[in-house]
């Protein structure tokens, strides 16, 4: 099998990527939420890298780099050190690697359920305002006009 | 250069029309509705879609995602086949626009505040800049026909205005307006709901809003009044041929100097000359300077109805710096429209400040998870590993934000051209922007930064980011490079939108405008628009005079 590696992941980028979601975010037993590097998420995340794709590319390279070979393959502390290396970095392709993972890390219903929203799209049951007491503008209706009435013709 | 001797010797032409309206945004559509009651055979040329509701975000489970993808509000990002690229590298402030039937109206946040009277008088009144040509009260009858077309939300009575009626009442403050409406009390600032362009009732065909809360990126529900459902439908009713996927490479004028009629190449990419007795622009005050420079030809060497220089000069885009306040409970986040109210507290000139002219507050709700994830990842608030999950609970749905929407003066350095590379997928050169801040605005946006810190701690916020150096939120009111005036040296149209070199050919667009305001620019777009179509229809006997 051969990978066009200008317009999908390696399989070896989608290794250090996958453990690099889950140092982004890792999941969590106490707030009971999944990692990013969890399954159904991280299909999401290779389905959905788009626009992203070549920036998220140059991460990967960078994160190779700082690895000093495949960071998959590296143990714990290594890898841990490799990360919050690429992680600290500013510019582009870590700002498109944030919002790959982000982007697909909010939307899953797991996700949506511990924060307490309902898992769906807003249309079409959207949501209730609570109406205002208009009352609270009374101080603010009492004041004098402000605007400049330089052409001098009654509002 | 255009082939002016020989227009459309090579091309396949198009039954002549006597209106042609290049774009079918907020002004495109407002001049349209207007001129059809002529039965002047008008067309559109569009160079984007029509979007239908089902194709909007908010009907789907990646509804935010796509805020950074296909409804970007970076034409770059965005990048559609109907989009073309802007050069924005040498700009802080970027290019935000839509190309589709309703342009700019598909992705704004429908905020719908007017200019104000003083906002028409800057040079009389603060000795900067220029005065329009025409006032606040030439245009109140236009502003209060857009008003009830578009169907505007809001309340009667503001200080801070001339007396309007919007037609709907006004959108709801909720939990998160209710903090900022306490908190300018306490510190006694004016404040008032915001003028918008959503629906609260039922409304002339249009759903209500029913907080689906990302109006932005297109309202499913169609309760935001984008032009594609307000002023489209009723003109095309009454006969306004309306082409999409239509791009316009130049207008191409006569032996007279006058407008022909443009070169725009068809769906299948097949280039064409339409021939038009009129010609009106309305693609922005990017797409139109472009268009114009685009359009030079052995007559008009420097780009049509440019014997000023003016075409491209004076871009004036809001640099509009936000502070974000994070508090102690969820409030409404994206549960509603994102814009609540505006405070006008510092709008008009007050030299003690240190800079004249002057600024809107503007006042929004939260984001969705993704977008509060992302925005605070990358603001430096929200860390990457084992506090992550703590951390964003300390944010989500907690955010206040104070937008500060500053008065752009008009420089001559900031402007619009055409690239000497980039090009669209025409091959039509593309525009590049060349943009700084200037040192008023600079000054204003630290007073606004200030006054912003100031009424969060008052709403109770516990952390406060300011905005990192040289990072503005762009929000896409292109204006001023085709200015009004009434001196031909000094200005690009006449004061009743006609351009001072080409008898035939109108802008309707926010091109025009002299000044700036402090202002989210559509409703004042669409005025001037109306008002410009008012003024064809009284002189349309000796229009060409």
């Amino acid at each position: 099998m051969t990978h066009d590696a200008g317009t999908v992941l390696t399989p070896a980028e989608q290794r250090d990527l996958r453990r690099l979601a889950g140092f982004m975010v890792p999941a969590s037993a106490e707030y009971g939420m999944p990692g990013a590097d969890d399954d159904a998420i991280f299909a999401d995340i290779i389905r959905s890298l788009g626009r992203d794709l070549a920036d998220v590319k140059k991460a990967l390279g960078m994160l190779r780099e700082l690895s000093g070979g495949v960071f998959a393959d590296l143990d714990e502390a290594k890898a841990e050190a490799a990360a919050t290396a690429l992680l600290a970095r500013k510019g582009g392709p870590i700002t498109a690697l944030g919002r790959a993972v982000l982007q697909c890390y909010y939307r899953d219903d797991r996700v949506f359920i511990a924060l307490g929203l309902e898992p769906r799209p807003p249309f079409p049951k959207g949501h209730v305002l609570e109406p205002t007491d208009w009352t609270i503008l009374e101080a603010v209706r009492a004041r004098p006009r402000m605007w400049r009435d330089v052409d001098r013709r009654e509002a | 250069m255009a082939a002016a001797a020989s227009p459309h010797a090579v091309r396949p032409t198009d039954e002549m029309v006597d209106v042609l309206i290049i774009g079918s945004g907020a002004s495109g559509a407002a001049v349209a509705w207007s001129l059809a009651e002529t039965r002047m055979r008008i067309l559109c040329l569009e160079q984007g879609d029509w979007i239908k509701p089902t194709d909007f975000p908010t009907n789907g489970r990646d509804w935010e995602a796509r805020r950074f993808a296909d409804f970007d509000i970076s034409p770059n990002r965005r990048g559609r086949e109907t989009d073309y690229p802007v050069n924005d590298d040498n700009s802080p402030m970027k290019v935000a626009n839509f190309n589709g039937v309703g342009g700019g109206t598909v992705l704004y946040t429908a905020h719908f505040p007017r200019m104000h009277p003083s906002d028409f008088r800057v040079r009389t009144l603060d000795g900067v800049a220029d005065d329009w040509p025409i006032d606040y009260w030439t245009l109140e009858p236009f502003f209060a026909e857009n008003d009830r077309i578009m169907g505007i939300a809001g309340l009667a009575g503001d200080p801070s205005y001339p007396f309007h009626q919007p037609p709907m009442p006004p959108v709801s403050l909720g939990k998160t307006g209710m903090r900022y409406a306490k908190a300018l009390n306490t510190l006694g600032w004016h404040w008032w709901p915001s003028d918008i362009a959503i629906a609260t009732t039922e409304y002339e065909g249009r759903a209500k809003c029913i907080n689906l809360g990302h109006c932005t990126p297109g309202c499913a529900q169609g309760a935001k009044a984008s032009v594609d459902i307000t002023y489209w439908p009723q003109a095309i009713r009454a006969g306004v041929e309306l082409r999409t996927r239509c791009r316009v490479r130049e207008i191409v004028t006569n032996e007279h100097g006058m407008a022909a009629g443009v070169v725009y190449y068809d769906p299948s990419g097949v280039e064409r000359f339409q021939p038009a007795e009129v010609v009106i622009l309305a693609a922005n005050a990017v797409g139109t300077a472009r268009l114009l420079l685009n359009s030079a030809s052995s007559r008009f060497p420097n780009g049509l109805a440019n014997s000023s220089g003016l075409v491209g000069r004076n871009l004036m885009v809001h640099p509009w710096p936000q502070v974000y306040g994070y508090i102690d409970e969820q409030v409404d986040g994206d549960r509603a429209p994102m814009t609540v109210m505006w405070s006008k507290e510092f709008y008009e000139t007050d030299r003690s400040r240190g800079f004249i002219r002057g600024y809107t507050l503007q006042f929004a709700r939260g984001t969705g998870p993704v977008n509060e994830a992302v925005t605070s990842m990358a603001a430096g608030r929200l860390p990457w590993g084992a506090d992550h999950h703590r951390a964003f609970r300390t944010l989500f749905y907690k955010s206040l934000r104070v937008g500060v929407a500053c008065e752009d003066l008009p420089e001559a350095h900031n402007r619009v051209t055409l690239d000497p590379v980039l090009k669209d997928s025409h091959g039509i050169p593309a525009p590049r922007i060349d943009y700084t801040v200037g040192e008023n605005t600079q000054r204003m946006m630290e007073h606004g930064i200030a006054r912003s810190v100031e009424i969060l701690k008052a709403a109770g916020a516990t952390q406060i980011h300011l905005p990192p150096p040289g990072i503005l939120n762009s929000p896409g009111h292109l204006l001023g490079t085709a200015r009004m005036g009434l001196d031909p040296e000094r200005s690009v149209v006449n004061e009743r939108g006609r351009t001072h070199d080409v008898k035939n050919l109108f802008i309707v667009d926010g091109s025009i405008w002299v000044t700036s305001g402090g202002v989210n620019p559509t409703s004042t777009i669409q005025a001037l628009a109306l008002y410009i179509a008012d003024q064809i229809k009284e002189r349309i006997a000796t229009l060409f005079d």
